[in-house]
């Protein structure tokens, strides 16, 4: 069951390059196997977090103080596009990551995010930009707050954005509902849309028949 | 009553809304569920640590493919890729859920399966852990991929929730070149409107040339959906779909196929079905396609030359140019045919089916792969290997030099160790040029199966239009 979020002020790292995809977010190599949660936190931005011979980058935003301890990134365009890899959100999650900012995120990864009660937040690309020159100027020192009841950004300086969220997911990450037990509970209305539904198109529930 | 005629998507979407559970939210009915061995047996287990059982065993279906070796014999399986598909065995065995197990006719890649199977259908709701699901679009269905906790809402409840995305329809007009396929059709799209074009959207591919287009292609097609940032894309299904789909295994039969094909036929989308956004491709203008950079959007024809950040305004579209050729090792400004290549691959759910071995197959008879290039055949599924077999294909590949191997997704997503190694450079058919993809610092070059073929004949890449007879 998700974590609820409700309000968080912390520390942000921009991560402004474009079209970071989840395989950059994390290698397959490091989630083949049902036991990799819980080890994944290490290798979150792999690629550009370490050198070919297995030392930090210092030129990479995560390898600096304090971004190290960063619990919100500031994205650039189309973050975490390619792989339905959920292995990807959970890396974030493991290196302490709790909300995300960005103009577009990759749609499976949207999604994902809200399964682990990690809020991505979409806004327009300019205050995208004006967060991550806010925080950069500060050299990371200043720290972004935000407030999912009042669905509002505020900036280090104190500007004030707000944003919006389907309320059905807002209401699921406040209260860190898990949906699996809430579908469920509607358990009869999937089973009466099958019934009729074995009526209707019966060569979807009857595999292979012929009548 | 509505005042424009229904989209392809609202049709499909429609029939299958269990429940309004919000603001254009949606809990759907799945009627296709597809594991396979990287996810599925983790999402088995996460039910039982419920203490929740599958909700429809009989609509769920397995193969391995991911994290099995692709080696004659399967030679070198990694430990743990024997224990997923030991668990996926298990798993799918203790649930009552269909197998299709290595050796067997039905395995292979999971995109490839369902509709060689006849598992995919149009108008049917398929869902997997995998964002390639979009594949199956090209059927007519609504196909999309999802991740590991809405797979365990699927298992648990044969239903997703989902918001209605928004449409875009993508004519692609005009009869296409020689040497042009529908890899080159999809990665000129995603040239055109960028890797985020289709966020958010639903996108339906229309237009004189995916009528035209054998169902195979159409697949390719869709598949590519994903890189164009849109989870779902669909083609309408028309004849040449039920002469496809017709006495496939799992497709219904007699009585029923009839049944089925009636509703198909009112699937299509209404002549004044309005969409959010259009698109129109002049297919006559596309070329054989290559990537240069790490996203699907860093393609040019293969005449074009490798993009030159000095002649960039823009200082973000420069700094990104400036790390993918940094990553790549290209130099500004050259052409792009002639790049030296080490590594071929043909294969993926993208390009791995009889007709794209053919279209490789045809470039590569009477040939030799150039001396330094290591080509690698690996065939979307058991029955794709078996068909290329009884063609002779095989050995028309391994005469040439290429090596013919085990279907799986193998080199494509490097999930067995199959990897390019470090600072070599591929032409690959698959779908993603990302950074590490195919291995730590691997290079990658998207391309069309024949121009593959003939990246691996000529040891560099190479305009297949030349060498095509």
């Amino acid at each position: 069951m998700p974590k609820p979020f409700t309000k968080l002020t912390a520390i942000a790292a921009p991560i402004m390059r474009t079209n970071v995809d989840t395989d950059v977010i994390i290698r397959i190599d490091r989630i083949v196997g049902n036991s990799v949660r819980g080890h994944l936190g290490k290798w979150a931005f792999g690629a550009l977090r370490y050198l070919p011979d297995g030392s930090e980058n210092p030129a990479f935003i995560l390898n600096r103080e304090p971004y190290r301890r960063a619990e919100i990134l500031v994205t650039g365009p189309n973050f975490g596009c390619g792989s339905s890899r959920e292995a990807a959100v959970w890396s974030l999650q493991e290196m302490g990551i709790r909300a995300v900012i960005g103009s577009g995120f990759g749609d499976i990864f949207f999604a994902n995010c809200f399964q682990n009660g990690i809020l991505p937040i979409v806004v327009d690309k300019e205050i995208v930009d004006g967060l991550a020159v806010e925080v950069e100027n500060t050299q990371g020192a200043g720290r972004i707050g935000i407030d999912l009841q009042e669905q509002t950004i505020t900036s280090p300086s104190g500007k004030r954005h707000s944003f919006e969220i389907d309320p059905r997911r807002r209401a699921g990450l406040l209260e860190g509902l898990d949906e699996v037990s809430l579908t469920l509970q509607r358990d009869d209305e999937i089973r009466a849309f099958q019934a009729s539904d074995r009526v209707e198109r019966p060569w979807i529930h009857f595999v292979g028949k012929s009548a | 009553m509505e005042k424009y005629g229904r989209t392809l998507l609202a049709k499909i979407w429609d029939q299958h809304v269990i429940a309004r559970i919000g603001d254009d939210t949606d809990l759907l009915h799945v009627d296709r569920h597809l594991l396979h061995d990287l996810g599925g047996s983790r999402g088995l287990l996460d039910l039982k640590s419920r203490n929740l059982s599958v909700h429809n065993p009989e609509l769920t279906f397995a193969t391995p493919d991911h994290a099995i070796s692709t080696a004659p014999g399967r030679a070198g399986t990694s430990k743990v890729g024997q224990e997923l598909l030991g668990g996926l065995r298990t798993e799918t065995s203790a649930a009552g859920i269909e197998m299709f197990d290595i050796d067997e006719p039905g395995q292979g890649i999971v995109h490839v399966i369902g509709p060689e199977l006849g598992l995919s259908l149009p108008g049917c709701l398929i869902v997997c852990g995998d964002s390639h699901t979009c594949t199956h679009g090209g059927l007519g269905a609504l196909a999309f991929g999802i991740g590991s906790s809405e797979l365990t809402h699927v298992l648990a409840t044969q239903a997703i929730i989902q918001r209605r995305p928004k449409t875009m329809r993508v004519k692609f007009e005009g009869r296409r070149p020689f040497g042009v396929t529908a890899k080159d059709l999809i990665l000129a799209l995603i040239g055109h409107v960028g890797a985020a074009g289709g966020t958010g959207y639903a996108v339906e591919y229309a237009g004189n040339a995916v009528t035209d287009m054998p169902i195979e292609g159409r697949l390719t097609i869709c598949n590519l959906s994903i890189e164009l940032g849109a989870k779902m894309g669909l083609i309408a299904p028309d004849e040449k779909t039920y002469e496809y789909l017709r006495g496939r295994s799992y497709a219904p039969q007699g009585k029923m196929w009839e049944r089925a094909v009636e509703a198909w036929r009112q699937l299509p989308s209404d002549a004044d079905a309005m969409f959010d956004r259009e698109v129109v491709i002049d297919v006559e203008k596309i070329i054989p396609q290559v990537t240069w950079g790490i996203s699907p959007e860093h393609v040019i024809g293969v005449d074009g030359h490798i993009p030159d950040p000095l002649e960039i305004a823009d200082p973000v579209r420069r700094a990104a140019i400036e790390t993918a050729l940094d990553y790549m090792g290209l130099k500004p400004g050259a052409p792009i045919i002639g790049t030296p290549v080490d590594w071929v691959f043909i294969g993926s759910c993208t390009n791995s089916r009889l007709s794209d071995l053919r279209a490789a197959a045809e470039v590569a008879r009477g040939r030799k792969v150039a001396p330094g290039v290591r080509a690698w055949v690996v065939p979307g599924s058991e029955m794709v290997k078996r068909d290329a077999v009884a063609e002779g294909l095989d050995k028309l590949f391994t005469d040439a030099g290429f090596e013919w191997r085990e279907p799986g997704c193998s080199m494509c997503l490097a999930a067995n160790g199959e990897t390019v190694p470090p600072g070599q450079r591929s032409v690959s058919t698959s779908n993603r040029n990302f950074i590490g993809r195919q291995g730590p610092r691997a290079r990658t070059h998207l391309a069309s199966p024949a121009t593959a073929a003939a990246a691996a004949i000529s040891g560099a890449i190479a305009d297949v239009r030349t060498m095509e007879r």
